[in-house]
Formats: C-alpha cells, structure tokens, sequence
C-alpha cells in the first residue's frame, strides 16, 4: 500500500532530514515510527501526503507516485489520509464542530452524515461540551485531541499521527491508543509517530527507528530503543 | 454541488463576520462607487426625461398687438414657418385662447369670476413656434425681433423658459463629464481597495488555507469564500447605497421641484425604483467579484 525505494530528503545541503529510506507498509498494518527529535519521523510523514517532495528516490501510494504527483490529484490522495499533525494545524476562525465536520465537508458528505457520525467521535475525543469554542479556547491537550477527531471522523484508508499524545495525560493517551488500535482492528492502516516508550512497548507492533534520518531498526514486534 | 456552493456561502459569510475590520472600509469605498455609477445612470435618465418634457412644452409664443388683424398674423406665421429651424408654428386666436382658458379653469370659480369682471376677452392672439432643437431657439427669437411685422408684436414669450432649457443641458454635459471621470476614478479605488482586502484576507489566512489543502479541500471550496467575501460587501454596499439614494430622493423632492417645475425626484425614483435598485446591486455584486477574482487569481497559488 505504501512504499518507499531509497527515499532522501534534503532540505538544505547540510540538512539532510531523510537519507535512503525504503521500506513497505501492506494494508491494516499498525507501524510505529520512532526517533529522537529532529531524527525525520515528521519529514517521513509529510512526504506522504506530498506536503514535501522527496529529493530522490520515490514514493508510492497505492501504487501511485506521490513524487510527482498533479496537483489537481492532490486533494483526492489527501482525501483518503487522515492526519493528526505535531503542531494540530486547526482552522483557528472555525469553532470545534466545524473543524472537525471540514474533513466531511472535503469528501462532499451531507449535513445529515456529518451530524450522524459527529456525536459519537465527539464523545470518544471526549469534547462533547466544547463544540463550539474557538481553537485559540482549547488547551493544548484539547486542540490535540479536535485534530485527532478531525483525521478519523471521515474513515480515511491511512491514519498519519504524528506525536497524537504529546499533549495528552495517561488518561487520554491510553484512551487514543485504545482507539487507534480499534480503528487498526476495523482494516484502517495506522502509522503511528511518538516519544513515548511505554506505549510503544505495550503495543507489539511494528516499530520503524530513525536516527539522523536513516532507518537504522525495523522490526515485526519492535521495542522502543534509542 | 449544492452542498458544495452552499457551504462555500457560509465559509464567505464567516470569513467576513469573524475577522471583521477590514470589511467596513471596503464597504465604504464601494459604496461610493455605487453611488456614482447609479447616479450616472439615474442622470442620464432623468436629463432624458427633463428635455424631452420641457422640449415638448418649449415653444417661443410670439403675442401680437390688441389691434393686429388676423390677416397679417397668418402672413408673419407663414414668414416664421420658412425658418429652417422650425418645426411648426401654431395659430392661436384670441377667442381660441380665451375658450382654452375657460376649459381648463372652468372648476376654478376665483379665476372665472376675475374673468367676468373683466368682461372683455382679455387674451391675445398668439403664434406658438416650436424649434427642432432647444439651442436654435436663440436664434428664431432673434430672427423674431429683427422682423419687419415688429410693430405686430407685443411680446416674445421665451426667455422664461430659456434659462430653464439651458440649465438643464448645462448641468446634462457637466454632470455626465465629471460622472465619468470620477466614476471611473471611484471604481479603480474601489476594484483597488476590494482587491487588496482580499489580498489581505487570503494572506492572513494562508496558514488557513494550507490546512485547507493538507486535508484535502478542493479548489473551489478553498477559493470559493473568497468570491463570496466580495460579493456579500458588494451587496451591502449596494444596499447602503440605495437607502441613501431613497433618502435624497425624499429630502430634495421640493427642492427639484422648485428648480425644474413639474418634476417630481421622488416619484421619479419611485417610477425607476428596480432598475436603479438593480443596477446598484449587479454593480455592487460585479464589483466585489471582480476584484476578489483578480486578487484570488493572483495572490491564491495552488
Ligand atoms: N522545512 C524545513 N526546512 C529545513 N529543515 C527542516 C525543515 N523541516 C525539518 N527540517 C529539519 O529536518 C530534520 C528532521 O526534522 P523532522 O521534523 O522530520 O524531525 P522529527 O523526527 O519529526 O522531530 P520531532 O520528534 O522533534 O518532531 C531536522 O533536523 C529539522 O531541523
Ligand atoms: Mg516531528
């Protein structure tokens, strides 16, 4: 489903954010990306969505190369990703509900699913009381968990989370995994980037390790080292 | 589709109503502009309408003396009737004159009475002359005084009306010169000021749209609000413009009347009240579309 052949990013000569990367992700898979900060997790992600290009090597979604994709294609790949960006990246002039119904709003849904399916991921992001306030209201914890909302609410194929719990409490966090993992479990393919130890160890499941932007560990029931 | 447009609207109406500021300067300029290109229309109209009624109305009516007999008035009509510049010249006796008088004031019992008292037939006998055109009434009336049947002649009743006519061509060619120029001044400012809060709005708002494409928004539904911002200021600017238009149309009605007798400004407006309405607001509404269209294409890469 996702493939990477040789992939480097480099964003400045001495920059070198991604060095060679190649690997392979088939459908439903849960893989957890790990890594010191600055190591390339994020880079990883956003050449992905083709928020980036990469400088050599390529990419493929589904068998399409995001390398160099049309931008006139670029809203339909991004339509089946759902991502949870490090810095939320919400729309600060809309109010909770509105950010997060936008990710319905872009695949052309109706008022009528959007008001369907907003209740119950209001409930599990546990934001039910704060639909409409303005991001700029939100605590980070709270901004954190609307972008979450907004990269599930529409069934996207692929799940990008970068740093999904930075901001969250054990509480939350163990409630977003818990989540994630459901989702993994329904066939969503879940790529997960965090810091946090415990929960890459208690989850089992594929670990990517970058270090300086090369893959240096990619294992089937990987443990966080670093 | 409808979803899509609909959405776009209220994307728009927000972009105006929670980032706020920018909009009323914007409304104002445009306002202005509105102003001015309805009221070069309304103008153009109402000179239209004012010569065509006074050109109807103004002959030169030429009274001859209590004494002159009938004989020589029709000799100086058909002396008259040979001036190229004239259109036609109309007989009127004095007896026709004084019937005319009592049918139109017949309901009028102050006015008949002065008449009886009077007890003769206090008219005279006149030649109405119309001229194809307003400004070769000059020159009839000079012929007119420069007559060899002068001593015929009592009066020329023409300079009462002269002013008037030249008024109104006046104030026509002043009005439709400086109309233009400073229309066309007010929606360069306009297109320039709409453009530029837009330029503003889409750079403000860049980090907004990025979002808006990393999820995957298409491009309508990101430039969209942007069109509809120019349009929703266009539209109220139309409006404002209108209830002022109204409003002077109401407070200078006597004031009109007095300076052109017989012209109603309010009922006049009230007569043309959808075309001036909708040329406010398709000028209103082409305006902001315009300009946000430009400053989209040029400033909202994708
Ligand atoms: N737009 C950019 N321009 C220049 N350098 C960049 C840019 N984005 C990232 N980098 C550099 O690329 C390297 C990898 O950054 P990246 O954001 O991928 O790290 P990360 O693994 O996500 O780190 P963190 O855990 O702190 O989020 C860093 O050295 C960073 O400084
Ligand atoms: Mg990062």
């Amino acid at each position: 489903m996702i493939t990477f052949q040789n992939v480097s990013k480099v964003y400045h000569p001495n920059i070198i954010a991604l060095e060679n990367a190649s690997f392979q992700i088939v459908p439903k898979e849960f893989v957890c990306l790990v890594g010191k900060s600055g190591a390339g997790k994020t880079t990883l992600l956003k050449l992905l969505l083709a928020e980036e290009k990469p400088s050599q090597g390529q990419v493929f979604f589904n068998e399409q190369n995001i390398g160099n994709i049309k931008m006139d294609h670029l809203p339909v790949l991004r339509r089946q990703i759902g991502a949870v960006f490090q810095d939320y990246k919400l729309l600060n002039f809309k109010t909770v509900y509105e950010n997060i119904a936008y990710a319905m709003e872009v695949i052309g849904a109706s008022d009528a699913e959007i008001k369907r399916d907003m209740p119950e991921i209001l409930d599990v992001v546990g934001l039910s009381h704060k639909t409409s306030s303005f991001p700029i209201e939100l605590s980070g914890g709270e901004k954190q968990r609307v972008a979450i909302a907004r990269a599930l609410i529409h069934r996207p194929k692929v799940i990008l989370a970068d740093e999904p719990t930075g901001n969250l409490d054990p509480y939350h966090t163990l409630d977003i995994i818990r989540l994630l993992l459901k989702i993994n479990e329904f066939g969503t393919t879940i790529i997960l980037s965090t810091h946090n130890r415990e929960v890459i160890n208690s989850l089992g499941k594929r670990v990517i390790t970058l270090q300086e932007g090369k893959i240096i560990r990619d294992e089937k029931q990987g443990r966080f080292i670093l | 589709m409808f979803v899509l447009i609909k959405r776009i609207f209220i994307t728009g109406w927000h972009g105006i109503t929670r980032d706020g500021g920018m909009i009323t300067a914007n409304i104002f300029i445009m306002t202005m502009a509105i102003f001015m290109i309805s009221s070069l229309f309304f103008f153009r109209d109402l000179s239209a309408f004012l010569v065509a009624n006074i050109q109807e109305r103004a002959d030169v009516s030429v009274y001859f003396k209590n004494d002159a007999i009938e004989e020589d008035i029709l000799k100086v009509k058909r002396e008259v009737g040979s001036i190229p510049e004239v259109k036609e010249v109309n007989y009127i006796s004095s007896e026709e004159a004084f019937e005319r008088f009592i049918e139109r004031h017949s309901s009028n019992p102050v006015l008949m009475e002065s008449l009886a008292e009077v007890g003769t037939n206090p008219f005279l006998a006149s030649l109405g002359v119309k001229a194809f055109e307003a400004d070769q009434y000059a020159g009839v009336v000079g012929f007119l005084e420069n007559f060899q049947f002068n001593y015929l002649i009592e009066k020329i009743d023409y300079y009462e009306r002269k002013p008037v006519i030249e008024r109104i061509y006046g104030l026509t060619a002043a009005f439709s010169r400086v109309g233009v120029i400073v229309s066309v001044i007010l929606i360069l400012v306009a297109v320039m000021i709409t453009f530029n809060a837009v330029r503003i709005s889409i750079y403000n708002s860049r980090e907004e749209i990025k979002i808006q494409r990393l999820v995957g928004a298409s491009n309508l539904f990101i430039k969209g609000p942007f069109l509809v911002q120019g349009a929703i200021s266009g539209f109220f600017s139309a409006l404002i413009c209108f209830l002022f238009f109204a409003l002077l149309a109401w407070g200078l009605d006597t004031r009109a009347e007095f300076l052109f007798p017989g012209f109603g400004l309010l009922s006049f407006f009230i007569a043309n009240l959808w075309m001036i309405l909708s040329i406010q607001i398709l000028s209103g509404i082409g305006l902001g579309v315009v300009s946000s269209f430009i400053a989209v294409k040029k400033y909202l890469k994708v």
